[in-house]
């Protein structure tokens, strides 16, 4: 029930910063201050989402052979680099991890 | 539809692993397929997804997806003149639709033409083009992924998806420098409950990017 309360909540707080200047602030526009911010949340959330995740799987630091998932993620990254592309990353990502896991 | 045509090509893989992660993640296909209708946008819903699957607090797990979707307001910001002369109905349901791509193509289209009847409808078709193949790729994907062993580490899916959007997102020096201190900000904190350590490493790679482009100057 509350996991189904919170994606409600999203929902109705991203449909809110979707409407916000269109049709509830008028056309005051982005403040000054915002706009700065608003443009490196992208890259420092979603950092913070991955570099744990691939550093630290198992909750402790880890980036020898023991940890697939750092090797794996390295080898996605420079696939992301390069192509830029969710597919490719995919599947040079999830096929170095399955090569590791099967090797270890 | 030839507009946002291209734009569609990283969508069908995005949808089918979105929902392949939710069917393999604690809120289960079901809910994680609803979050495509309810919230409609990738990064936010994979936040979703992966935050409740670790534990993060209800608070801590909305807190991160609406900073996730706070660009909407640079969008809707942009938006407004040529929204201002829509109905109320139009400029209370197309906003639904806003989406990164959407918007691209609109404000792009929007600058060559000045017919309120055009720029509605295209911003509709626009929208529709994108929600439709969303909605049925995730779908797939969640009963998919809802037969495949966890023995697959299909969970890895969502790094790998985050790692794609923050290398997307990232387009100059100042935003690589919010990324390595978001970053490594995370991993040191990590171990703080309710996953709290997230958002302070968020606002942390926020500032870091914020006071690199200033000096930059």
């Amino acid at each position: 029930m509350s996991d189904w309360l919170v994606v409600a909540a999203i929902g109705v707080g991203t449909y809110i910063t979707r409407l916000s200047f269109v049709a509830l602030f008028g056309r005051s526009g982005v403040p000054g201050w915002l706009a700065a911010p608003i443009r490196y949340i992208a890259p420092a959330v979603l950092a913070a989402l991955v570099a744990p995740e691939v550093i630290a799987p198992e909750g402790a630091l880890d980036v020898t052979s023991a940890n697939p998932r750092f090797f794996a993620g390295a080898v996605a990254a420079l696939v992301a680099v390069r192509t830029k592309s969710v597919a490719w990353t995919f599947v040079a990502g999830m096929g170095a991890l399955w090569l590791l896991q099967a090797a270890l | 539809m030839r507009a946002i045509a291209p734009l569609l090509v990283g969508v069908a893989p995005f949808g089918l692993i979105l929902g392949v992660a939710a069917a393999a993640s604690r809120i289960g296909a079901g809910l994680g397929w609803a979050t495509s209708p309810i919230i409609f946008g990738g990064s936010a819903q994979l936040v979703t997804i992966e935050l409740s699957d670790a534990g993060a607090a209800a608070a801590v797990v909305v807190a991160t997806a609406l900073v996730v979707n706070a660009r909407h307001l640079m969008y809707s910001a942009a938006l407004a003149d040529d929204f201002r002369d829509f109905s109320p109905v139009w400029r209370y349901t197309l906003p639904y639709l806003m989406t990164d791509q959407a918007f691209a193509v609109s404000i792009t289209r929007y600058a060559d033409v000045d017919d309120a009847g055009y720029k509605r409808w295209f911003f509709l078709g626009a929208g529709l083009a994108l929600w439709l193949p969303w909605q049925v790729t995730t779908a797939i994907g969640a009963v998919l992924g809802a037969q495949i062993p966890t023995s697959w580490s299909l969970d890895f899916t969502i790094p790998l998806v985050f790692l794609v959007l923050m290398i997307l997102a990232i387009r100059d020096r100042p935003g690589v420098i919010a990324a390595v201190v978001g970053g490594v900000a995370a991993v040191a904190g990590r171990t703080i409950p309710y996953k709290l350590g997230l958002m302070i490493a968020t606002a942390l790679g926020v500032a870091a990017g914020v006071i690199a482009e200033k000096t930059r100057r």
